[in-house]
Parts: C-alpha cells; sequence; structure tokens
C-alpha cells in the first residue's frame, strides 16, 4: 500500500517534472512573443535612415490576444505590427521589434505582465492596454516607470482624469461619444421615445449614463442586463411595456446580437442603436437579418478609413482591417517617428509623444496635458443587407 | 472534550480519532518522511526551517533556471502565488480542518479587498497600517454574519449557500455606485515604506517589498494556524470532520468551534484580499468571479486539505501552472482542467495528505466519504451517507 | 436615472403590466432549470456528489443540436430555401429528430464523464471532495475544450432563423409565443417521463434503492456500477433535453453557456431538496421565477434577478435546512 502510494507520487511528480522541463527551453523568450525573428538586435549601428542608434529598441504591447475579446486585441496588435513592418522595410539599419503581452484582458493577469513590460528596459513605448479596466489596473505600474503608452481603443471617460502623465489615447472617449449618440438618437433618426440597456460593464455602463443624460426627458426606459446569462426578457418586456421607437444598447457586440434578436422575437421594432463595442462583422452574422437597419456609432474610425491601409492589411493577413487596428497603426506611427528622430529612452519618448501633431490615417494626431487626442469625431455606420457599411460623422 | 476520560474503549471515529489513534498512526508512519522529520535533533530542524524561511525571501534575487515565466516572476509572486497560498491556508481551516465545504470563499477575499478600497481610497483616507486590521474585522465580522444562521446546514447545502454568499457580494458591490459599481476602486493606498523596503520606489522595489510582505503574513498565519490546530480547538476541529454527531455527543460544542473556523478563515481570507487590493491599487468586481472560489478550493484539494504543507504547495500549483503553461497560448485552461482531473485520479489525497488520517477503508463501499477516507460503518444511523449529510 | 441600481421602483399600473409577462418568462426559464437540476439531483441521490460537470453535458447538447440543424438545414427550409418544409407534421418530425440528437448527445456525455471523472476515483473510494475537484477539472476541460475548437471557437453559435417565434395567445395582456408552450409542455413531458421512470419501472426501483442504501441494494443483488451508469445517463438525457429546448427560446450557444445555466440549476436542486426529484422540479419553476420577477419587477436590472435568486435560497434553507421538500430519493414516493 505505502509503496504503490509513494510510486504514485513519484510518478505525478515526474509528470509535473516533465511539463516544467519541456518548457524550460524557451524561457529566454517571453511565451507571448511572436516578435519579428529578424527584427531581433542586429549588431549594425551605423547608417540606420536618420543616423540614428536603435539596435534592441522594442516597442510593448498589452492587450487581450485571446480569450474572449482576443480578436480586438489581435486587430489592434496586427494594425501595430503592419507599421512596424513598414519602418524596418524601410531602415534596414535599424530595426524594431515588438513585445506582444496577451492579457485576456483580464486586469489581474495584466499586472504582473505590465511589470515584465516595465523592467525590460529595450522598451521605450508601449501600444496598449487595449481596454479601460486594464488599463486602470496597469497605469500605476507604467507611470512609476516612467514608460509612455498609447492606448489604440481604451474609451473610458475617467482615464485620463488621474493625473497620469504617461497615458495617451488616439481616440474620443466615451464622454464624447455619448453626446454624438444624442446627438444621432435626435437629429438624423429624430426619436421622441428612447430606451437605454446597459450591460453594467465598466465599457456600458460610463457610455449609458452619458447617453442618458444627454437624452434627458426622452430617455424613458431603462433596463441592465447581464452579459453571461442568454436571456434577456426583462429588458426586453421593458422595452416593449414602454413602447420606445429607438433602443440604445451600451454594451459588446455578441450581447448587442442576441438582445436585437431578442427584441425582434418579441414584436419590438425599434430603431436599435449601439456604441462602438458593437461594431464588428459578428454582431451582423449573430443578429442575422434583425441587424439590418441598426445603427452603431464609434469614436473608432471605420476600418476602412484608409484605402491604402487596408490594402496592406489584407495582404499581410489575408483579412480586411478589424477596429482598432488603424488605430493602433497610427499610435504605432508616432512612436516610430520618434525613434527616427533620435529619441529612444523612454523620457525622450514621452517629450515626443507630448509635443506630437501631424496627420495620421484616422486623424490629426495631437494630445492635450491630460493624454486625450484634440476633437471629438462620432463616427457613425448602418447595417445595411447584412453589411456595415460607413456613413462618416454624425451630422 | 478532555484528555482525561482514556479508560473505556472510545465509541465512535471521531473519539477514536482525537484519543487513540496516535499509537495506531505511529507504526504506520515510520517510515514516512514525517516522521523522519520528526526524529531530527530539535536545533537542526530549526536551522532547516530557518534556511527555508530565508530561501523563500531570497527567491525573486536567485534568478533560479526553469521557473521563470512571460510575467515577471517577482511581480507574479507577490500579486498572484503568494496572496494563493494564504487565501489556501485560509480556506483550509474551513474545508481542511473543519471539513466545512465552502464553494463561495472569494466572498471574504472580496470583503477584505473592498473593505481596504473603501476606507483607503472611496470614502475615507484611513491609513493603511489601521485599515488593515479593520479590514480583516470586517471580514472576520462577514464570516460570523454568514455562519452564523448557516452553520446548521449540513454538507453541501452549506457548500450552495456559500457559492450564494460569493455571489451576492459580488454582485452587491456591481450594482452599488457606493462600492464603485463596475468602474470599481483605484487609487487604493500602498503600505508604508519599511527602512530599505520600499512600496513606493520603483517597479522591482515595490514588488519585492510586497513579496516580503505577503510571505511574512504567509509565515505568520502559518505558525498560528499550527498552533492552534494542536490546540483544543484544532482537535475539536478533526472530531467535528470526522463525525460531527458523535463529536457534539462527547460534548464538543460544534456549532461554536465551526463558527470559529469560519471566522478564522474569513479573516484569512479578507487578509489576502487587502493584500491584493494594495499591490494592485485598482479593484472591480471581475476581480472576485466565482471561478476564483472554484480555484482556491482546487488550490485546497489539489495540495491534501488538512495538511498545511501541502496546502501551501497546492496554492502554489494551482496559481503557477495557468502561468507557467502560458507558452500554450490559449488552451492553457484546457490543459489545466485535464491536470487537475488526472491528478485527482493518480493523487486523491492531494500532494500531501493529511497526517491524522484514519486509514480504515470501507472497502466494500460505493459511497465515498465527505472528505476524507473514513469508515464505512454500517450501523451508523443514515446508512452509507451518514458521514457527509445527516 | 442616473442611479438605476436599487432604486427604481416602478407605480403600481407599471408593475402589473410587467408582472405577467415576467411570469412566463420565469415558467420557461424554471421549465430549463428544473431539466438540468434532474441531472444534479439524480446523480446526488445516488453518489452524494455534485455533478458539476453537468453544466457542460448542457453546453455539448446544445451545440449537438445546433450541428443537427445546420445539418439538416432547418433554418433555410423553414424559410422556403432548399427543400422547404412542407407540412407542420414534417416540422415537428424534424424538431423531434433534433430533440433525439441533443438527448442522445448529453446521455452520452454525461456517461462519458462518469466513466473518466468519477469512476476512476469511486474504485479508488476517494474522498467526496475529490470528486468535486475532478468534475471541475473536467467541466474546464470540456468547455475549454470546444471554446478553442469547436465550431465557433468562443464566439456565440447563431442560429436566428431556425425557429420562428409566433405569438399563440394572450395571458392577461401578456403574449405568449409558440415557443414558450414548446418549452414548458416539452419539459413538462420530460419530466413526467422521469417521475414514473423513478417511481414504476425496475431500473427506477434499483435507483431508489441504491439512493436510500447502495451497501444493503448491493447485497440484494443490485448492480451498482450499472445503476450509477444509468442515472448518469438520464441525468444527460434531461440535460440534453433541456438544452434543445433552451435553443428554442434563445437560439444562442457558446462554450460558457453551460456555467450559469448549471449554477442556477444547482441551486434549484438544493432549493427543493437535493436528491428529490420534486423537489428539483419544484425548486427549478421557483427559482426561473423569481429570477425573472427580480429582473422585472423592481427597475429592470438582471443582476437584481441573480441576487434574489440566492437571496431566496439562504432565506429558504435558514427555514428548511433541507430544502423545500427534503432531500430523500430513496424515501420519497417518486
Amino acid at each position: 500500500m505505502q509503496k504503490s502510494k509513494i510510486g504514485r507520487l513519484a510518478a505525478t511528480t515526474l509528470a509535473l517534472a516533465l511539463v516544467v522541463a519541456s518548457c524550460g527551453s524557451d524561457t529566454k523568450e517571453p511565451a507571448g512573443t511572436t516578435a519579428d525573428s529578424t527584427a531581433s538586435s542586429t549588431a549594425d549601428t551605423t547608417g540606420a535612415a536618420a543616423g540614428v542608434k536603435c539596435d534592441g529598441v522594442t516597442i510593448g504591447f498589452l492587450g487581450a490576444l485571446s480569450g474572449d475579446a482576443g480578436a480586438l486585441g489581435d486587430n489592434a496588435a496586427n494594425g501595430a505590427q503592419i507599421a512596424i513592418d513598414e519602418f524596418n522595410a524601410a531602415n534596414p539599419d535599424c530595426k524594431v521589434s515588438i513585445d506582444k503581452q496577451d492579457s485576456q484582458g483580464d486586469p489581474a493577469q495584466a499586472t504582473p505582465l505590465a511589470t515584465t513590460l516595465a523592467n525590460n528596459a529595450s522598451i521605450i513605448a508601449l501600444i496598449g492596454p487595449v481596454f479601460s479596466g486594464e488599463s486602470k489596473a496597469t497605469m500605476p505600474t507604467f507611470e512609476t516607470a516612467g514608460l509612455p503608452v498609447i492606448s489604440p481603443s481604451a474609451t473610458n471617460a475617467q482615464l485620463t482624469t488621474n493625473g497620469w502623465k504617461m497615458f495617451h489615447r488616439v481616440l474620443a472617449n466615451d464622454d464624447k461619444q455619448g453626446p454624438g449618440i444624442v446627438q444621432l438618437i435626435k437629429g438624423t433618426i429624430k426619436s421622441a421615445k428612447v430606451g437605454v440597456i446597459d450591460d453594467a460593464s465598466d465599457y456600458g455602463k460610463g457610455l449609458a449614463v452619458s447617453v442618458r443624460a444627454g437624452l434627458a426627458e426622452l430617455d424613458i426606459a431603462d433596463a441592465t442586463i447581464d452579459p453571461k446569462a442568454a436571456d434577456y426578457s426583462a429588458a426586453v418586456t421593458a422595452m416593449k411595456d414602454a413602447g420606445v421607437d429607438t433602443v440604445f444598447y451600451s454594451g459588446y457586440y455578441a450581447e448587442a446580437a442576441k438582445l436585437l434578436a431578442q427584441l425582434r422575437d418579441a414584436g419590438v421594432t425599434a430603431t436599435f442603436v449601439s456604441g462602438d463595442g458593437a461594431l464588428d462583422e459578428k454582431f451582423v452574422t449573430g443578429a442575422g437579418a434583425a441587424a439590418d437597419g441598426a445603427y452603431i456609432t464609434a469614436t473608432a474610425s471605420p476600418p476602412d478609413v484608409n484605402v491604402d491601409f487596408a490594402k496592406k492589411y489584407n495582404a499581410a493577413y489575408g483579412d480586411e482591417p478589424g477596429l482598432y487596428s488603424p488605430e493602433a497603426y497610427d499610435a504605432t506611427q508616432i512612436i516610430l517617428a520618434g525613434i527616427a528622430a533620435g529619441k529612444v529612452t523612454r523620457a525622450d519618448m514621452a517629450a515626443f509623444i507630448e509635443a506630437y501633431d501631424a496627420p495620421g490615417i484616422t486623424k490629426q494626431l495631437k494630445f492635450d496635458v491630460t493624454g486625450e487626442p484634440e476633437g471629438s469625431a462620432v463616427f457613425y455606420t448602418i447595417v445595411e443587407a447584412g453589411k456595415l457599411v460607413s456613413k462618416g460623422l454624425v451630422p | 472534550m478532555s484528555q482525561d476520560t482514556t479508560s473505556a474503549p472510545p465509541p465512535t471515529a471521531a473519539a477514536k480519532l482525537v484519543f487513540g489513534s496516535r499509537f495506531a498512526a505511529a507504526a504506520r508512519r515510520r517510515r514516512t518522511i514525517e516522521t523522519r522529520w520528526k526524529a531530527l535533533p530539535r536545533p537542526l530542524r530549526a536551522l532547516f526551517v530557518l534556511v527555508l524561511v530565508g530561501f523563500i525571501y531570497l527567491l525573486p534575487s536567485l534568478h533560479l533556471p526553469i521557473i521563470p515565466t512571460s510575467s515577471d516572476f517577482t511581480a507574479l509572486l507577490a500579486i498572484i502565488i503568494v496572496p494563493y497560498v494564504l487565501v489556501a491556508l485560509g480556506l483550509n481551516v474551513v474545508v481542511g480542518m473543519a471539513g466545512l465545504l465552502d464553494l463561495g470563499y472569494v466572498g471574504f477575499y472580496a470583503v477584505g479587498a473592498y473593505s481596504l478600497a473603501i476606507l483607503t481610497s472611496q470614502h475615507a483616507t484611513v491609513p493603511w497600517l489601521i485599515s488593515i486590521p479593520l479590514s480583516v474585522g470586517i471580514s472576520m465580522l462577514a464570516g460570523l454574519l454568514l455562519g452564523a444562521p448557516t452553520l446548521r446546514l449540513r454538507g453541501d447545502y452549506l457548500a450552495i449557500v456559500t457559492l450564494g454568499f460569493g455571489e451576492i457580494i459580488r454582485l452587491l458591490a456591481k450594482s452599488s455606485d457606493w462600492m464603485g459599481a463596475q468602474s470599481g476602486i483605484g487609487n487604493i493606498k500602498s503600505p508604508p515604506n519599511l527602512g530599505p523596503i520600499k512600496f513606493s520606489g520603483t517597479i522591482q522595489e515595490r514588488n519585492t517589498a510586497f513579496y516580503y510582505l505577503a510571505v511574512t503574513f504567509v509565515i505568520v498565519v502559518f505558525f498560528f494556524l499550527r498552533r492552534l490546530e494542536s490546540s483544543r480547538v484544532g482537535r475539536s476541529w478533526t472530531a467535528i470532520r470526522e463525525d460531527e454527531d458523535a463529536a457534539e455527543h462527547m460534548g464538543v460544542p460544534t456549532f461554536k468551534f465551526k463558527l470559529w473556523a469560519f471566522a478564522i478563515g474569513a479573516g484569512i481570507g479578507g487578509l489576502a484580499g487587502t493584500l491584493y487590493a494594495s499591490n494592485v491599487r485598482f479593484i472591480n468586481p471581475d476581480n472576485f468571479q466565482l471561478k476564483l472560489s472554484i480555484l482556491f478550493l482546487a488550490a485546497v484539494v489539489f495540495g491534501g486539505p488538512g495538511n498545511m504543507v501541502g496546502v501551501v504547495f497546492g496554492a502554489v500549483a494551482v496559481s503557477y501552472l495557468p502561468e507557467r503553461l502560458r507558452f500554450l497560448n490559449t488552451t492553457r485552461y484546457f490543459w489545466f482542467g485535464v491536470v487537475l482531473m488526472v491528478m485527482m485520479v493518480f493523487r486523491p489525497q492531494g500532494l500531501l495528505p493529511r497526517k491524522l488520517q484514519q486509514r480504515i477503508k470501507p472497502r466494500d463501499s460505493v459511497m465515498p466519504a465527505f472528505i476524507d477516507v473514513s469508515e464505512g460503518d454500517p450501523d451508523r444511523e443514515g446508512g452509507p451517507h451518514g458521514t457527509a449529510t445527516a | 436615472m442616473a442611479t438605476l441600481s436599487f432604486g427604481g421602483f416602478l407605480t403600481f399600473a407599471g408593475f402589473l403590466s410587467r408582472f405577467w409577462p415576467s411570469t412566463i418568462t420565469g415558467l420557461v426559464l424554471g421549465a430549463v432549470y428544473a431539466l438540468v437540476a434532474l441531472g444534479y439531483t439524480l446523480v446526488y441521490g445516488v453518489l452524494r456528489l455534485i455533478n458539476f460537470a453537468n453544466s457542460e453535458v448542457f453546453m455539448l447538447s446544445a451545440f449537438g443540436s445546433f450541428l443537427a440543424i445546420e445539418v439538416l438545414n432547418v433554418p433555410q427550409r423553414l424559410t422556403g430555401g432548399g427543400d422547404p418544409v412542407k407540412t407542420g407534421w414534417e416540422l415537428i418530425g424534424i424538431l423531434a429528430l433534433c430533440l433525439v440528437v441533443s438527448v442522445v448527445i448529453g446521455g452520452l456525455s454525461a456517461v462519458v464523464v462518469e466513466r473518466v471523472a468519477y469512476r476512476p476515483l469511486r474504485q479508488r473510494n476517494a474522498p467526496r471532495l475529490v470528486f468535486l475537484i475532478s468534475a471541475i477539472g473536467a467541466s474546464f476541460a470540456i468547455s475549454e475544450a470546444v471554446g478553442e475548437w469547436g465550431p465557433q471557437q468562443r464566439d456565440e453559435y447563431a442560429l436566428t432563423k431556425f425557429f420562428k417565434k409566433q405569438q399563440l395567445f394572450k395571458v392577461f395582456g401578456a403574449d405568449v409565443y409558440n415557443a414558450n408552450v414548446i418549452v414548458v409542455v416539452g419539459a413538462a413531458v420530460m419530466a413526467l417521463a422521469l417521475v414514473l421512470f423513478v417511481s414504476k419501472s425496475r431500473v427506477g426501483r434499483g435507483i431508489r434503492a441504491v439512493a436510500q442504501d447502495a451497501e444493503t441494494a448491493k447485497l440484494m443483488g443490485v448492480n451498482v456500477d450499472r445503476i450509477i451508469l444509468i442515472t448518469f445517463l438520464v441525468g444527460g438525457l434531461m440535460a440534453g433535453g433541456a438544452a434543445f429546448l433552451y435553443e428554442i427560446h434563445t437560439p444562442f450557444a457558446r462554450y460558457d453557456v453551460g456555467f450559469s445555466i448549471g449554477i442556477k440549476a444547482f441551486t434549484a436542486a438544493v432549493l427543493g431538496g437535493i436528491g428529490n426529484v420534486r423537489g428539483a422540479l419544484l425548486g427549478g419553476v421557483l427559482l426561473g421565477l423569481i429570477e425573472s420577477w427580480g429582473s422585472s419587477l423592481f427597475g429592470s436590472d438582471q443582476n437584481i434577478g441573480n441576487v434574489a435568486a440566492f437571496v431566496t435560497l439562504v432565506l429558504v434553507l435558514m427555514v428548511r435546512p433541507s430544502g423545500l421538500l427534503g432531500e430523500s430519493l430513496g424515501r420519497s414516493k417518486a
């Protein structure tokens, strides 16, 4: 009895040891790294385009590359990769690499990863964090490290109210999207009876509060759903009961599709409006025919904002650019411009970003003191015959 | 339960365990690590413990091969692994020592974290050093409040009620603006600097400082529980775990001791929560999902419920493996599930089984006992299910 | 309504106008919970184990029936494309076929779970807690495997056109749809079949015997291993049926759909008295109603519904420590 137990323990220990040992070999490289291997530190230091020493200069990336929201992080990471590949092709003597870390969008996982990135002295700037929650959790770390970050996608309004010097973003925040949505509902859709549903998430609740305030007495019904549930009957009943002619949903695409399908099933014919969380092909495929005629707003530009960029993206990934790809491309361009100008320390890079003012593919790129982009453009898109069709800025 | 009633043969499993098993166990344990350890001279043992403690404190600066993960190792230790150990020690009091199945332990972790966040950032600016005991006290109070009405429940009923409690705490935090709702609470205070241990220094200094703090908490809690385990309280818990009815008949005030187990467990869970909150400085309800309760429980069972050293290893394994498995990218939780299953099949009593264990196995019984391999006593009221529920 | 959480009590008229629609939703949810709860309660009855992986059995069945629907090309045929459905009977036939696929997948996966995650442990007389962790491991592995390698990976599997909801009649001004009727009636039929099976059949008597006293049952010649396997099978069948009915109600499935349903169903089983078949049915329906009322009647916040469900559970257990109907698969009449 004793013997077999010891044997079993030994077997288990051995198995565990094998798991550990089998991955011991690749520990030098962080597992999340998919960095271009050619872009690793070449010893060549002379003759870079701008005569800059940039061997080993690395840009960090932090965001969800897997998990429920992995697609959004991938969109951004791909956009950044395209910018870097272009730069490296144009500057064979100054190759920049990217260190991508996968947080799965989870603040708890993001925090130790942020430390890894911050401790890596070769990283002089960071693209990300992709989501607002993880930004809140990791910014104190980046702030302490003096590592400038440019988020292509975190839109929570509070992020720029903490006095963080290192935080920047290239798209307008939820508070600016809110008025755009209100304007769309009042001006373009011309609705007088609006229902507002949120998903109680950081993003969804924040945007819903802003829209509810803007609509004031036009907002006649409110509801909150639990995104983990599959049935939203309570919210549907509330909308039906109030007889709304427009429903604004503040949340992400998967729930938006389910909610819309259930609204239509219950005979609610109100116009469906949603924010940038729903701007995804999967919203259309999920909701099916019910999606037709739905409005989706975004402070991010439509992914096809720049034909040239779309072509490059397609060539590299065999797919259309996704939400936040152009923003990540723009954010990376700012940092690459800094490297080309010889800003290869974190402090220099931070100062360079502060002062940056040049056109990007989405908008004029310039930050105010809090790190917000100048301007507050809100774009909108309508689903027509199963396709997302961009309509430009909200009039 | 007093020591002097040794004359009559103890009538029940519980009594047998408290009074008689030491003799029976001694022969069996002759060759185990445990007995070898006990046989060492006391100074040698003390030296060994000191070296071990020293090694643990130095762990982040040793840069061992094999172990690094793509997350910074010191940060991983300070933010995830050591708090997990603390949580597992606390849950072990409830599950391993007293035998009460708790599926909502994350609730106490959340109460601790939220108390600290509310005291130091959201609604007040109480100094960190005062907030910690307050938060732990609030967590213990939560344990008492939950335990008082529900500890009459047995086995799985208690499990589901605790599960409900964990969810209620999270949903309340999510819906209540007072607790920051889904946006959570930021700017939570850090501990004050202590000489060279800087909580406000660079990231590396900060994480190292937190690591030292967390390890210190773990060591203090560990030795506190060790003392408790061998005291009257610990023996009463064992009796309750093995057979609650018998313990009650033998004069153990079971309700009182169960309540104590709950409160102490809750306090330790709350302490771990404050540690997490003051390190990350930002919490929101998503940090306290039900899944975490399950992982905490897995840590305890993985290590061997009731054996504190085992539980420490279990917690390290459960928190470290998913990080170590990062190279598997998105499939790592799949493999984690597989490892859990395989472990349970090959080592059902955990990495290190509890030392005071009854070895009389119910060979013919199809009924597994609640936690331990227990005696399938055919005379016991309620048939073969008697050990678990009334 | 900036602080809509906890605020927003409705007027009396508003309360009334939402009461009946939310009652209908509650019954539909409750029917699904009740069927899944049966899987928990049966296994608990005979083994005294929380079969944590039952939720993944539900999820697998949901995916299985979706695949069947796609293979049979139901959505296209309903909208007139492909080879259109001509008669009502044909439609019922197709739906019944999908139901059978779902139920079979449920039963099979439950049996596989028993074989892989439970039987080795039973043979080793492992402590009960170990079964729970093993089941949790199985649950993780199954749902992550579907999330990783399943037909939609981590996205929603949506078949919105598969079932066209039509309003049938009104109850106190609330619309009742064909889907609602199918779910409630379908669940009632399955539950009735199960109650009869457990109380009348020979195997059912075996299940009750093992639940009451496995040792004695074994001595009396009952093949305990076989009975345990059948119990898992029957629980899986119920979860499979529940999954298909749920799909008719909301045609979406995701790799993690089992988790929230499973927790609710388990709560329902405990609420009614775990181990007790009628208790699971009662608990399921009650929990569905409470959750739906909680979500609808006080403002409109689904999180309040979830809180209401758990608070009710805690309150009920404080008054009746072994659930509404008490626990006893063996001794109850059903």
